[in-house]
């Protein structure tokens, strides 16, 4: 039985290597390897210099068209409407990191939100503190049970998420009894927490500011922030050496289920109204703007950087198109092709590498 | 001496079929209870007529089913129905003949088809998933650019026959679904194509080695999962009699799971059609039991997608069983003449 | 101190129908390189395993410094010291060379969970400046040839202190260069104290490398000799348990005119301007070491993988080949090196295996025809003796032999002249390995042009008729099999003709 399982996990994962950068698999002499290397991580620099070009490029054009563009108060709004999605891209870079995809984060924050305010609502002087933690907890429990789905009973991760994203968003219906939570019906204290400012600084920005300083420093620096990117890299060798993998895949969703319950409480107070189809297919933008910061969906690579870029240009690109009168309704369309343009240059930067990588390889 | 008698009567039984009659068995549960729940509901009448509510979607899962046994996944077919079925109303509204706008439905969601097999087949690096996920959001984006949150109708009275119309005592859409499910299951058990369809979602790389060339197979079944989306659009649309950019929404979802309770694994190249076909009226024939004692969509939802992840949970735990004993379909009347037990070397990994 | 630092007492493990290892001994003393030699199959890779940990034996005891000891899991192995170097190096391509020798014992703050980042990148850079390397420890993995990543490899076990490293094959990807350099290195951990199980199908590296050698053959154990002094030929009778020999069946045939020729066939960055024909009837072997490039060759002749430049031509005509489905038209037939992934559908039964390739042909507008796939992977399972209690069996249920043959049955069912068997007795076991040279024999006298590719110099002198050595990506040689010497094909797949062709950089 052992055995049997051994070799699943062998040849699902001999599949998933042959997509990937094994161009020195067959490699019969070590050669100019420097130069590959260098070029290689180049490419990674090049990628997020061209789309910091990309945003400064869209935002000129932005401002040419409509002076408002750049006004204080504009970024401002931008900043704070871009928090959220920055948000929720920390937990979807770890879960697309792993090879994984979550399509449940919408249902996840509209549960978390609805019952956030619905609390709220029933008991107006609690406090805001505890309802970030109530929604952060209910988002935990979502993200949990997909964990275990994915981890422990195999189940791909998008086919779990599906599953979840209906079996959350009925429940939401189900609770709310289909009515909303309007603004009325939340206490100031609850709304404040993302219209609120703290020292002159949106409260919201502040969220995601606190969000990227800890992520990068658990992402990049700590044990399991590592063992995270050894799990993507390569899921056989991660079991070699002595990670729990299935651990580790767990953690990666319970931490996306925490932030969507999280970004749930602040998506209701920031428009202060819960609903049924609150965020729905929200999850597009948030793997959009993570697929554009550069994250592989082959598993193993991702920077911080990357998806703070990818979010600001996904913000950006939200926050201008009505400024320069296009209709809200293209944007589901310019964000299905930012979807598909990114990861498809993402393939052709990694097949040009990889021949690049062939050529130095003299015969 | 080397004359051991090989074994060449293909291997028979009702073991095979388990899952399907357990479908079945659950099929007879469903309408036993919705018979208690309204005493209306055992006539024949009753029992014909019901899968008109749900059918339109269930041209989904005929190509689903090829999807998944080729070992993919295609989320995007929902918002192709929406993209065709706006297409349609729109270019009907701008005076094209009803006919032709028909066609030109079929014609548009079979091109969306080719445009997800055509990405597939040229980055193979990326996951069906991730394409699909991203000309989902194209292609539903594209019938929000059309019609923004307008709505189109006002077709000629004729379109709603298809949705509507009998032919005798039996619905039209019921014999135009019996007809299509004929051809897939003749074209997915008894063809060369079929064939290639299990081979390719067992062991792709084997059957690049055998000659066979995958990426057709892939493009095929990606451009026949448009074509069958075109045609769920054309029966939707005619139900509802009008169209807007949500509709079909989260029909993916469906498709999908009636397709992984029929048996179908998400590991690919195992399933026969005959699971889904069961589980379609399974579904369809709950939703309306469920709608009869009131039971709100949300909650359908809900049993939707416990539905989804009961049944790979539950297919996942047989898949790992299997291996073990391979060879119980015809251990049992072959015991006889095996004798050296040759067939005990299973996943022996052939030391190295 | 015990007199060995590992000792296994009468080990045997079971799979499911085969016995693996039985009986086996083996003593490593403290601070000597070890060699376990031994045929594909032989039991090798199940007794690294025991020693790592990953298997436990059903019988036997394993003693360590002494002291018999159970491990539970491979970390277990790990924290005696007990490291191990693949072949196929098991990295993670996407992170630092760094993390790739300490993740899973690194060691890091105990409150803050961060990794010592500093004092970790001090040591790796000791580490890999002792291994003499020449990348710098912050490289991606990934980006690094292979030679370097098993020096990697290599670091990662000095790095938690090895008293045991277990070498698996760690030559056969390397160029002789990057040989020599293993072979040093290994020289230093051993003078460092560090004892060393050197597991190889070379048998030059064995002779340069290691003082004493174990010889298993088909799980079973067969002796442990000092090797200074030991006569090559009882080692060879040692692992093949007969005289070579008698393995290579006899053929009569006549060797006629020129089936196919390839002209100039390159492939940037695997090979470069090959060319060889194959007559009617002639058996062409191609080989070198492994990595030489030879399964990449053949690939691009079949369409699987592309080529830069190249013409075939077939019966004088030239061909273009784009996929293997034009190879198979024109008569050219492949069978693959990795039989499971490449050759079988295992979940399949025989028959469905049988003619997956000639669906065309069992097909009567566009239907499948089972009773005539039934009849003709009856005739060939009879006619190429698969050994099978049921036509309806699953290919997965077949020994290692008789996939091989299921996989010739099928190449059998399209009309070919042309058939090229990669490494045909891969992992196929003794027996079974003179069918399947008897099966090639039947082959050639009917008139099939063959191209073997093959690894083992025996097959390679006993069964092909020319010879061609493939060596680095390029052809280094031809021979006609009765003018050859194994010392000469050695020679040209091992060595550049008396000069280096080009620096190695890097």
């Amino acid at each position: 039985m052992q055995l049997q399982v051994r070799m699943n996990a062998d040849s699902a994962t001999g599949g998933g290597a042959n997509g990937r950068l094994q161009s020195s698999g067959n490699q019969p002499g070590g050669r100019s390897v420097g130069l590959i290397g260098k070029l290689s991580r180049n490419s990674e620099a090049f990628r997020e210099l061209g789309l910091l070009i990309f945003i400064v490029v869209l935002a000129a054009i932005f401002q040419i068209r409509n002076p408002k563009f750049l006004s204080i108060s504009n970024i401002k709004d931008l900043l704070a409407n871009t928090a959220i999605l920055s948000i929720l891209a920390v937990g979807m870079m770890m879960v697309i990191i792993t090879r994984g995809i979550d399509l449940s984060i919408g249902s996840t924050m509209a549960l978390s939100g609805m019952i956030t305010s619905l609390t709220v609502s029933a008991n107006p002087g609690i406090s805001p503190f505890l309802s970030l933690v109530q929604g952060m907890a209910i988002g935990l429990v979502a993200g949990l049970v997909i964990g275990v789905l994915v981890a422990y009973f195999k189940i791909l991760p998008i086919i779990a998420t599906l599953g979840l994203m209906n079996i959350l968003r009925g429940m939401t219906y189900l609770i709310s009894k289909g009515k909303w939570v309007s603004a009325y019906q939340m206490s100031a204290g609850f709304k404040n927490l993302s219209t609120g400012t703290t020292l002159g600084i949106s409260n919201l920005i502040l969220f995601a500011v606190i969000i990227y300083i800890l992520y990068a420093y658990f992402i990049n620096q700590t044990k399991t922030g590592r063992y995270i990117y050894a799990v993507g890299s390569s899921p056989e060798t991660a079991e070699l050496i002595g990670i729990k993998r299935k651990r580790i895949v767990l953690l990666v969703y319970a931490l996306m289920g925490l932030l969507a319950g999280l970004a749930g409480v602040l998506w209701v107070s920031k428009y202060a109204s819960a609903q049924g189809d609150t965020a729905v297919g929200y999850e597009m933008n948030v793997i959009a703007a993570v697929v554009l910061g550069g994250v592989s969906v082959a598993g193993g690579r991702g920077k911080v950087s990357g998806i703070l870029l990818g979010s600001i240009l996904f913000g950006i690109l939200a926050n201008a198109l009505p400024l320069i009168n296009i209709s809200p309704f293209w944007q589901q369309f310019i964000q299905g092709l930012v979807i598909l343009a990114a990861i498809i240059s993402n393939v052709l930067l990694q097949r040009r590498n990889d021949k690049l990588a062939l050529k130095k390889r003299a015969i | 001496m080397e004359k051991t008698a090989i074994n060449i009567n293909k291997p028979r039984g009702l073991h095979q079929y388990q899952w399907e009659i357990f479908l079945v068995v659950l099929f007879l549960t469903v309408n036993v209870v919705n018979s208690f729940l309204s005493p209306y509901y055992l006539t024949l009448d009753t029992f014909v007529s019901t899968p008109m509510n749900f059918l339109d979607k269930a041209f989904l899962v005929l190509p689903m089913t090829m999807i998944i046994i080729l070992g993919n996944i295609d989320v995007s077919v929902g918002s192709i129905v929406a993209l065709t079925s706006v297409l349609m109303a729109v270019s009907y509204n701008a005076g094209l003949p009803m006919p032709l706008a028909m066609v030109l439905a079929l014609l548009v969601s079979t091109t969306c088809g080719f445009i997800n097999g055509f990405l597939q087949i040229k980055f193979r690096e990326l996951s069906a998933t991730i394409i699909t996920l991203s000309t989902m959001t194209v292609f539903r984006g594209i019938a929000y650019v059309i019609l923004e949150d307008r709505s189109a109708g006002k077709f000629p009275s004729w379109f709603s026959f298809l949705a509507w119309g009998y032919i005798g005592k039996i619905p039209f859409i019921l014999i135009v679904f019996v007809l299509m499910a004929i051809v897939f299951a003749v074209l997915l058990h008894t063809t060369r194509f079929g064939r290639m369809i299990y081979a390719v979602g067992s062991n792709r790389t084997a059957c690049e080695y055998s000659g066979i060339r995958t990426e057709r197979i892939i493009l095929g079944v990606s451009m026949l999962a448009g074509f069958m989306a075109g045609f769920t659009s054309l029966f939707l649309t005619s139900r509802m009699g009008s169209t807007r950019p949500n509709v079909a929404l989260n029909y993916e979802l469906d498709a999908i799971a009636m397709t992984v309770l029929g048996g179908i694994s998400t590991n690919g190249g195992k399933g026969r059609i005959t699971g889904p076909l069961i589980s379609i009226f399974l579904i369809g024939f709950l939703n309306y039991g469920l709608g009869l004692r009131n039971v709100s969509a949300q909650v359908i939802l809900i049993i939707l997608g416990i539905l989804l992840i009961l049944s790979v949970l539950v297919q996942n735990f047989t898949d790992r069983q299997t291996p073990i004993s391979p060879k119980k379909a015809s251990a049992p009347t072959h015991r006889s003449d095996a004798g050296d037990g040759s067939d005990i070397h299973e996943n022996s990994a052939q030391g190295g | 101190m015990a007199d060995y630092i590992l000792e296994l007492r009468h080990i045997s493990k079971f799979f499911p129908g085969v016995q693996a290892l039985k009986d086996v001994h083996f003593q490593l003393k403290p601070s000597e390189i070890h060699a376990i030699m031994g045929e594909n199959g032989a039991g090798k890779s199940t007794l690294i395993k025991i020693v790592t940990g990953v298997y436990h034996p059903d019988e036997g005891e394993i003693l360590f410094n002494g002291q018999p000891i159970h491990f539970r899991s491979p970390l277990d192995a790990q924290r005696l010291g007990i490291a191990a170097v693949y072949q196929h190096v098991a990295c993670f391509p996407d992170l630092s060379v760094l993390e790739n020798i300490f993740l899973g014992h690194e060691s890091f703050d105990s409150v803050t969970r961060k990794i010592h980042w500093r004092e970790l990148r001090k040591k790796a850079e000791a580490l890999l400046q002792s291994l003499d390397a020449d990348f710098s420890p912050s490289a991606t993995m990934g980006s690094l040839s292979i030679a370097q990543q098993q020096i990697v490899e290599i670091a990662k076990a000095l790095s938690v202190d090895a008293k045991i490293l277990i070498m698996d094959e760690p030559t056969a990807p390397l160029s002789r260069r990057e040989c020599e350099d293993l072979y040093r290195i290994t020289e230093g951990l051993r003078d460092k104290g560090v004892s060393i199980i050197f597991i190889s199908h070379r048998i030059e590296d064995m002779y340069r490398l290691a003082e004493r050698v174990t010889v298993l053959r088909d799980g079973h154990y067969i002796a442990t000799w000092d090797v200074p002094g030991l006569e090559q030929a009882r080692l060879v009778q040692g692992m093949v348990g007969r005289e070579i020999t008698q393995y290579f069946p006899s053929r009569r045939v006549a060797i006629g005119e020129e089936i196919f020729r390839v002209e100039g066939l390159s492939r940037t960055g695997f090979f470069k301007d090959i060319s060889f024909s194959v007559r009617r009837g002639e058996i062409v072997a191609l080989t070198g070491l492994v990595g030489a490039g030879r399964t990449e060759i053949c690939e691009s002749l079949y369409g699987i993988s592309p080529r830069n430049a190249g013409r075939f031509f077939l019966e004088g005509r030239e061909i273009a080949i784009h996929a293997p489905a034009d190879a198979l038209a024109y008569g050219i037939g492949y069978l693959p090196e990795d039989r499971m992934k490449q050759g079988l559908v295992l979940d399949w039964d025989l028959i469905r295996n049988i003619t997956l390739a000639s669906l065309k042909n069992f097909s009567r507008k566009g239907f499948m025809q089972p009773s005539q796939e039934k009849d003709i992977a009856l005739r060939l399972t009879d006619n190429l003796k698969v050994k099978t209690t049921h036509i309806y069996a699953k290919a997965s249920t077949l020994s290692g032999g008789n996939q091989q043959k299921l996989i010739v049955a099928k190449l059998l069912t399209s009309k070919l002249k042309l058939i090229i068997l990669d490494e045909p007795t891969k992992g196929v076991d003794v027996g079974a390995k003179t069918e399947i040279y008897r099966i090639m024999n039947r082959l050639a006298e009917e008139g099939y042009g063959i191209i073997m590719i093959s690894s083992e110099m025996p097959e390679v002198m006993g069964m092909s008729d020319r010879i061609v050595v493939i060596r680095e990506g390029r052809k280094s040689a031809e021979f006609e099999t009765s003018n050859a010497t194994q010392e000469a094909i050695l020679e040209a797949s091992m060595t550049a003709h008396g000069r280096e062709l080009h620096a190695i950089a890097g």
